[in-house]
């Protein structure tokens, strides 16, 4: 329990380096599920409302991926981003954008995977009506997303969940440099590393806590939104 | 505007799954008047009208507006339940505008006097779902009238409604046919069809057994089940 | 109307989000791969903040094992490389992938083991004679299994030994293909023998029951060179910091720093620059 005095200390203290790496931790994975979402959510609802050959087969290969190990995503990714690969000479690798890259390419499989559920709930009440009033499928697509809006905030905060707690992309695309590409995650397997279990485990107890807040926050948003809007 | 009338069906079948529906549907709408469609339950009105409206397409037979092929625009259906989308009664009115690309002042000027033609101006800025059921139908309504249609399918529109909202939407019915638009509806409720209709078409498991002056129909059907049917032995 | 609003709201902060990440970019810095006994050690903070007020280069350190760290150079995805394992660095340099490797400091490995000593190897100097014991007695013993510098040294001394590993190796011998923190803490937890970098024991947390049980011995030295990555290889390495770099850690400055860095009053590295 020791751990969570050191916690409680070093938040009260305003560790500045640790202010720097929650930061970044938030910097990173908010612009990841963002990036993810913009691809994501529109291809979710496609797979949701779409009439294609091997939709089928697809919807199975995009739930297969939500499995996919962080540490295998973030071999891909710095396979992609190394100067010896495609993307090498934009220089990303051992930089933030990179690590927002990597986590945006672990998550999406989760989000369109959601996102297609969800839409595909709602089709089933709205197809007729929006086939009646002559929506194309972008436009129904577009309607879908608009309409469970609420749900949809759910799919991006379980995202942001799995980016933020996620350690093996990170680690490989970003290096854990200190100042640089170091989040809490990384922190942590540093410290632990080094054998400070305390510290670790108060760094862990302070993720937590973070997570916990972003997910009170948005679910309050939320919930005054609705209310206020229908 | 382009005339789509007649809408012509020849010979139409559905049997989805090889399971007969509909069968030998020989139908031409003109366009003039308020067709009700009554049968039993289960007699396939609803699928009809689905066929009708281009939502399903005939296993086999040929549809055809003003003798093409391509579905118009111009129609509109209004469902039993109407499906509100999660936005404000003037947003819900005015989708249909934007659909077909309507700059948004106009679209909010004919969304605003189609919500004033319901009855329900003072509703305009409240969340659609929250309303009661025959709010929300008269919002679907006023959806379809702002789309000004030539022709407006109602699927059993009063079913779920009680007596009071079943009538404003009746009157709203008749407004809508009054301006000019063709009217094809079912329903269960011989009244509503009494006080609609110009002209009855009777739909028995997946035929039609006659199609009559409504009038005529309600003094002396031509056909046995209709006959049945009138008298309540059918349900 | 509040849809527009909402959009443009999303589309803002998304744009602040991504802006921000670029603006990370620091004007000059050079990627330098290095090992984990060197990171886990804490010698890069503080030596590394000298080096930056000095010329104004951010040096940003990669911490890996010493042959990932020479691969992560050879597809030039590092400037510099500052590892521990000569034999694998003159290979690097003579496939071209580095210029000149350049000898900054050293340190001894340790033989690390639990209190209780049930190799009995416990006050010994002779390491070859203690891997023989462990050979014998067979105690848990964890190796790091990652081609790092201390895990090719671990392979040395086993054949100084005169044992050949792979066939002896069973149960006991525990291939974790971990940094030297982690297995420290595998160790630590099993109460195991392994081999360790000093830097690394000297700052490690999380001892429980282990302690120093051979040292000394002068097979148990372990020499750290650094190397820049050759440009004619990869053009964009940054060939003019990253000499700064390493002409700072051979110059006095740096060697004093190296000098400087203790944990418990205890020195970490002994700088041996070769003087030009």
């Amino acid at each position: 329990m020791d751990a969570f005095g050191i916690a409680l200390g070093l938040v009260v203290a305003g560790d500045a380096k640790l202010l720097a790496i929650i930061a970044l931790s938030l910097r990173v994975s908010l612009s990841a599920v963002l990036l993810a979402s913009l691809l994501a959510l529109p291809f979710g609802a496609l797979l949701a409302v779409g009439e294609f050959p091997c939709r089928r087969s697809l919807v199975v290969v995009v739930n297969g991926f939500m499995g996919m190990p962080a540490v295998v995503v973030g071999l891909l990714a710095y396979l992609l981003l190394s100067r010896a690969g495609p993307l090498g000479s934009f220089g990303l690798l051992f930089t933030p954008a990179a690590m927002t890259i990597a986590q945006a390419l672990l998550v999406m499989p989760l989000l369109a995977a959601l996102t297609r559920q969800i839409v595909a709930d709602a089709w089933r009440e709205y197809e007729e009506q929006l086939h009646s009033l002559g929506a194309t499928v972008g436009q129904a697509i577009a309607t879908l997303l608009w309409d469970t809006r609420y749900s949809l905030f759910t799919v991006l905060l379980a995202g942001f969940g799995r980016a933020i707690a996620e350690v093996g992309a990170v680690m490989i695309v970003g290096g854990n440099i200190d100042g640089v590409t170091r989040v809490m995650t990384t922190a942590i397997a540093l410290e632990t590393s080094k054998g400070d279990l305390p510290l670790a485990l108060a760094l862990g107890a302070i993720l937590v806590m973070l997570v916990l807040v972003v997910n009170a926050l948005t679910f309050a948003t939320g919930s005054w939104v609705q209310r206020k809007l229908g | 505007m382009e005339n789509i009338f007649p809408l012509e069906l020849a010979d139409v079948c559905f049997a989805p799954n090889g399971v007969p529906v509909l069968g030998n549907i020989h139908l031409s709408i003109a366009g003039d008047a308020c067709t009700v469609i009554l049968g039993a339950n289960g007699a396939g009105k609803s699928v009809l009208m689905r066929i009708m409206h281009g939502l399903l397409a005939p296993s086999s037979g040929r549809l055809a507006w003003n003798g093409g092929e391509a579905r118009p625009s111009g129609q509109a259906l209004v469902f039993q339940r109407p499906v509100m989308l999660r936005r404000s009664a003037l947003a819900n009115v005015a989708y249909g505008l934007k659909l077909c690309g309507v700059p948004r002042i106009d679209r909010e000027r004919r969304a605003r006097q189609a919500l004033a033609r319901v009855g329900l101006a003072h509703l305009a800025e409240r969340p659609a779902r929250v309303l009661s059921g025959g709010e929300q139908q008269r919002i679907a309504l006023a959806r379809a009238w702002a789309l000004d249609p030539r022709i407006l399918f109602l699927d059993e529109p009063t079913a779920s409604l009680d007596p009071g909202a079943a009538r404003d939407v009746e009157r709203i019915v008749g407004d809508i046919r009054l301006a000019g638009t063709a009217i094809v509806m079912t329903t269960h409720n011989l009244g509503q069809a009494r006080r609609l209709a110009d002209e009855i078409v009777f739909l028995h498991r997946g035929r039609i057994t006659e199609r009559t002056p409504a009038p005529e129909f309600f003094r002396q059907p031509r056909s046995a089940e209709a006959e049945t049917y009138l008298k309540g032995e059918l349900p | 109307m509040n849809r527009l609003f909402g959009w443009s709201r999303f589309v803002l902060l998304g744009c602040a989000l991504l802006s921000s990440l670029s603006a990370l970019a620091a004007d000059a810095y050079i990627t330098v791969a290095s090992t984990t006994s060197t990171e886990h050690s804490g010698l890069f903070g503080f030596l590394l903040p000298q080096f930056e007020k000095h010329s104004g280069i951010q040096v940003r350190v990669v911490a890996l094992g010493t042959d990932q760290a020479l691969d992560l150079a050879r597809r030039g995805d590092a400037d510099v490389v500052f590892v521990h394992n000569p034999a694998a660095e003159e290979k690097f340099v003579a496939e071209g992938y580095g210029v000149k490797r350049q000898e900054v400091m050293y340190n001894d490995f340790v033989l690390v083991g639990p209190q209780d000593d049930p190799a009995k190897v416990a006050g010994g100097k002779d390491i070859a004679e203690a891997l023989e014991k462990i050979a014998a007695t067979k105690p848990p013993f964890v190796s790091r299994g990652d081609k790092s510098g201390t895990h090719a040294a671990e392979l040395r001394l086993w054949k100084a030994a005169g044992i050949d590993i792979d066939k002896s190796k069973g149960a006991w011998y525990r291939d974790t293909g971990a940094g030297m923190g982690p297995a420290l803490n595998t160790a630590a937890s099993l109460n195991a023998y392994i081999l360790a970098d000093r830097g690394t024991w000297l700052s490690f947390k999380n001892r429980q029951n282990l302690v120093v049980v051979v040292a000394g011995d002068k097979r148990l030295f372990n020499q750290y060179a650094v190397t820049l990555v050759n440009p004619a290889k990869h053009p964009h390495i940054k060939q003019a910091a990253g000499q700064r770099f390493i002409d700072w850690l051979l110059s006095d400055a740096g060697q004093k720093a190296v000098a400087d860095y203790r944990i418990g009053g205890e020195q970490l590295f002994f700088p041996n620059a070769q003087r030009r």
